[in-house]
């Protein structure tokens, strides 16, 4: 990806909103990313063809899901300044509370970082970061720089 | 349940078959589903997606009587890259049924059933004290 080469270039960090824009199932989930001081941090905003229960609503869990995969993918690319995308190898996701019609925000971290598998932790979140909506453990296949 | 669910339609994804404790589906190739621009390899979030939905049809299609399930845990295990441009299939079988909880597995492939792109293990949760679902609108 062109945002991948550009950042290896420079020996910089990638633009994770640049990432992001590039990539179309995020554009289609609305996912954007936020540099905060605390970190990296990725923002959905709510949408109706997001939903999975119309009663409710609330999001689809695999919505959910897609946003904490990408949430994991996203910290790696961003702290590891990899070439090429890791290659989610498995993900459990533990569905704690009903994702309501509001902003998500994500937030992932690097539990142990091998030599070319990467042990990555993320959780979902709304109003209150203390009070996760799903959490993600997964491990990704770092790919060999060529 | 027969009905798609929002998510699910806006990414094209059609139900084939449902009853008997299982469900599959298809999940037409499309360029909103990308996750890789340089391979043009679907987002494996949309496979998550994809085999939830098959997990939770194929909980229904175990029940006598509907009632509203959620989904506690999903693990999926990602067997090989997905070929760009090609359909994804999704498929998920119920296990078994208790009071409260169900027990699913499922797998998502290409061309061969034999050989999938993902596999996955999930459990959902019955809310048998909830309101009675109400039959959502055919989608």
């Amino acid at each position: 990806m062109d945002v991948l080469t550009r950042a290896l270039k420079d020996g910089a960090s990638p633009d994770p909103q640049s990432l992001l824009a590039a990539i179309p199932y995020c554009r289609h989930l609305g996912i954007r990313a936020e540099l905060r001081e605390s970190g990296l941090v990725l923002v959905m905003p709510f949408a109706d063809h997001l939903v999975g229960n119309v009663f409710l609503p609330a999001l689809h869990g695999g919505v959910i899901g897609s946003l904490l995969e990408t949430a994991a993918v996203a910290q790696v690319i961003w702290e590891l300044r990899g070439p090429r995308l890791p290659r989610p190898v498995d993900i459990t996701i533990d569905y704690l509370r009903s994702g309501r019609a509001v902003t998500s925000y994500a937030r992932a971290r690097i539990a142990k970082q091998g030599r070319r598998v990467v042990n990555v932790h993320a959780e979902v979140w709304q109003d209150d970061e203390a009070k996760p909506v799903a959490a993600l453990r997964g491990h990704m296949l770092l790919p060999a720089a060529d | 349940m027969l009905g798609l669910t929002p998510f699910m339609a806006s990414i094209g994804a059609e139900i084939l078959e449902m009853g008997a404790g299982a469900a599959r589906a298809r999940l037409p190739y499309g360029p909103k589903l990308v996750g890789d621009p340089d391979s043009g390899v679907v987002h494996g979030g949309a496979v998550t997606a994809l085999l939830d939905q098959m997990g939770g049809a194929a909980v229904m299609a175990a029940l006598d009587h509907p009632v509203p399930i959620v989904t506690l845990d999903l693990r999926i295990d990602y067997m090989k890259p997905a070929t760009a441009g090609v359909d994804i299939m999704a498929e998920a079988r119920c296990l078994k049924v208790t009071h409260e909880i169900a027990f699913v597995r499922g797998s998502a492939y290409q061309t061969d059933a034999a050989d999938p792109v993902a596999i996955c293990t999930a459990t959902f949760m019955l809310m048998r004290g909830a309101q009675a679902l109400r039959a959502p609108a055919k989608g």
